[in-house]
């Protein structure tokens, strides 16, 4: 994680990773191109369409008599990209293009390897290359090439005769993710050992973590309020299932705690006690790590343990006045 | 159909990157500023809020559910959202109000497109089996639109410069522009291609922000004493998404838009277009068949910052204005989606 005064970001990763089903129009097609052929549809008007589509996209009626279509056409047309993006499907500068294949009367997207921009012109003659493996995906035509390249026919025959039902379709998107304001501010006092939470300047509620307004009234919460290390156990479960990456070890207990002075709970871990000690307004406080481990996180805090102070009546936790006080 | 009155609208600056403030942060002040237009306090004021945003621009899932936090919604409100752009959420707060079951709306958009990379993530909106996987982005379409239309002599490259040249000068006049100033079209026809036959300026930048704006019954706007333009008439259509079955020289679904809002009624003074691309500007003036007399894209339209999921509202929002500023009489805003301005909405306004 970097820092600079106000902005803390990190990269990460989302990983979508769907698998879809494809019905039986989209999947004939991918089972087409797992042997290395290409299909269309014919459309309400007679016309076939490239990609195959389940319904027309002019009558809405329900397609299905598929045509064969070659696995070569024209360029209708293009845009270069000399500057690859690291998902594009290839690393060097290329083509993106509407190809008309013969036999089909609309042109589908494809991109085309043509080395260079100058090579490239609308109403070129381009085939398919196959990829060597094929999988029933779109990426099983690895790019198109000028007609006249001459292409190792190397392929490798998919045995698999179960037609396509269903493909992996993973996307993983990277982000910078930056911590909004008032989270900066207050993951930069948690790397002090501090807890600041933020006051609402209408209801004069205290909010940690504070995430730059107040929910209830809808204004930013400016004031910083420091908070002790104390807290009051508004509700909790003890967890007995393995969480997947989790290295805690079941059974444990996870709590709503509200620290004193604050409105609203957060959860934390509960330990030091029995599991079945824990109860409702038990009174609690943090138990920090050592201090050349903290870093911008609520794992700052090991966990929170049990304290020798009366418990808090039920009726009292989580309607605290006003302002904490 | 009644009249709806816009009464209030806000914008925040289009940013490249609005750096440490999160989506909470971002909408809160435009909120605070058309309350302020209103003369209300807070979306407790309105009986319908709507929101328009898309999670995948800043890759946090239900940002727009904690963008709530940024209304005061306690007591509960009735609050709507959709993943588009906040011209959408107009549409339905409009509907709201259209059935009888609103008086008055507050309509939000905001995105933060600078943690990712945009032109990627919008390639995950495209078909999943057959465009997606192949990571075809949206600057990609765009070139490919551009080429039919200058390679059939539908368009000229000095024309796309003519409109970004107009763009960036309109754009000085406004302070929310992210690209603005004086350039001349000889200029940017000498700059290199970027994405071919696109150059970097024919693309609408990268920007971050939000908008807000309220709407309501005419006699509301009354009971609140605030000067406000009405929408007359908003109609949106979609084209397939079977792209190769489209017509990319011309924009079918705007032309059906535009009549069904009515834009042929009168003469249109202002209008502000979405048009992410430059030669998409001049798909969209034929489409809604504007004369040399409409002032098109008075703010510098998306070309000057495009804040994705607000843009659309923004130009609802820039024609409004300018009608209560009394820039004119009668305009027309359109908000754009998806691929080669696949899907389309007009609106069409009056001032009073």
């Amino acid at each position: 994680m970097s820092s600079s005064a106000e902005i803390l970001s990190q990269a990460f990763t989302l990983g979508y990773t769907y698998t879809r089903s494809t019905g039986p129009i989209v999947g004939q097609f991918l089972t087409a191109l797992r042997d290395r052929k290409m299909v269309g549809i014919k459309g309400s008007d007679g016309k076939v369409l490239m990609p195959p589509v389940e319904f027309d996209p002019v009558s809405a009626q329900a397609l299905s008599e598929f045509v064969d279509v070659a696995d070569c056409g024209v360029v209708q047309t293009w845009s270069w990209v000399s500057e690859p993006r690291k998902a594009h499907p290839s690393d060097k500068p290329f083509a993106w293009a509407l190809i008309k294949l013969d036999g089909a009367d609309t042109p589908m997207l494809h991109w085309v390897d043509a080395g260079d921009a100058a090579q490239m012109s609308t109403g070129m003659r381009v085939k398919a290359r196959w990829a060597e493996k094929t999988q029933g995906l779109i990426s099983d035509i690895n790019g198109f090439v000028p007609e006249a390249t001459t292409l190792s026919e190397d392929y490798q025959t998919n045995e698999a005769e179960e037609p396509i039902t269903g493909i992996d379709s993973p996307s993983y998107l990277t982000y910078n993710f930056t911590a909004g304001g008032a989270t900066a501010r207050y993951l930069a006092e948690l790397k002090k050992g501090k807890l600041v939470g933020q006051r609402c300047p209408s209801c004069e509620n205290v909010y940690i973590p504070p995430r730059g307004s107040c929910a209830a009234c809808g204004v930013a919460t400016t004031d910083e309020v420091e908070l002790t290390n104390k807290a009051t156990v508004e509700s909790f479960t003890i967890v007995y299932i393995p969480i997947p990456n989790n290295p805690i070890k079941p059974p444990y207990v996870i709590a709503n705690l509200v620290l004193d002075g604050a409105n609203i709970s957060f959860l934390h871990l509960l330990s030091e006690c029995k599991n079945e000690d824990v109860r409702i307004g038990m009174r609690v406080e943090a138990v920090w790590k050592p201090e050349e481990e903290w870093g911008y996180a609520m794992e700052n805090i090991q966990y929170f343990k049990p304290i020798d102070e009366p418990d808090v009546p039920v009726e009292e936790i989580g309607k605290l006045k006003k302002g904490g006080r | 159909m009644r009249d709806v009155a816009i009464v209030a609208f806000a914008q925040s600056d289009c940013v490249r990157d609005a750096g440490a403030r999160n989506e909470v942060e971002l909408i809160m002040p435009v909120l605070q500023e058309v309350y302020k237009q209103t003369g209300i306090n807070s979306a407790q004021d309105v009986d319908f809020t709507c929101s328009g945003s898309c999670d995948y621009q800043q890759g946090a899932a239900f940002a727009f559910v904690a963008g709530v936090d940024a209304l005061g919604a306690v007591p509960p409100i009735k609050e709507s959202h959709v993943e588009m752009d906040a011209a959408w959420a107009l549409y339905e707060s409009w509907l709201k109000i259209q059935m009888g079951q609103a008086e008055s709306a507050l309509i939000y958009g905001f995105g933060k497109s600078s943690p990712g990379e945009l032109p990627i993530v919008l390639s995950q909106q495209l078909d999943p089996y057959y465009l997606a996987p192949l990571w075809v982005d949206t600057i990609a379409f765009a070139a490919m639109q551009a080429r039919v239309m200058l390679e059939q002599g539908l368009i000229t490259e000095a024309e796309m410069a003519e409109v970004v040249a107009r763009s960036r000068q309109n754009a000085s006049n406004n302070p929310h522009a992210q690209l603005k100033g004086d350039v001349s079209v000889d200029e940017l026809l000498a700059e290199p291609e970027y994405e071919s036959p696109l150059r970097r300026h024919d693309c609408c930048p990268i920007s971050d922000g939000a908008c807000a704006m309220i709407i309501c019954t005419v006699e509301k706007a009354k009971e609140w004493g605030k000067p406000y333009a009405v929408i007359k008439g908003i109609d949106h259509r979609i084209e397939t998404h079977h792209i190769g079955s489209r017509d990319l020289t011309q924009s079918i679904s705007t032309k059906q838009a535009a009549e069904a809002a009515g834009v042929a009624q009168g003469p249109v003074d202002i209008a502000e277009l979405y048009a992410p691309f430059s030669h998409q500007e001049i798909i969209l003036r034929r489409a809604l068949n504007l004369s040399d007399d409409t002032k098109v894209n008075p703010s510098g339209g998306v070309l000057a910052g495009n804040v994705m999921m607000a843009s659309g509202l923004s130009r609802i929002g820039e024609v409004a204005m300018r009608l209560i500023n009394g820039e004119g009489k009668r305009g027309v805003a359109h908000a754009t989606s998806g691929p080669c301005l696949q899907q389309n909405l007009v609106t069409v306004l009056e001032a009073q």
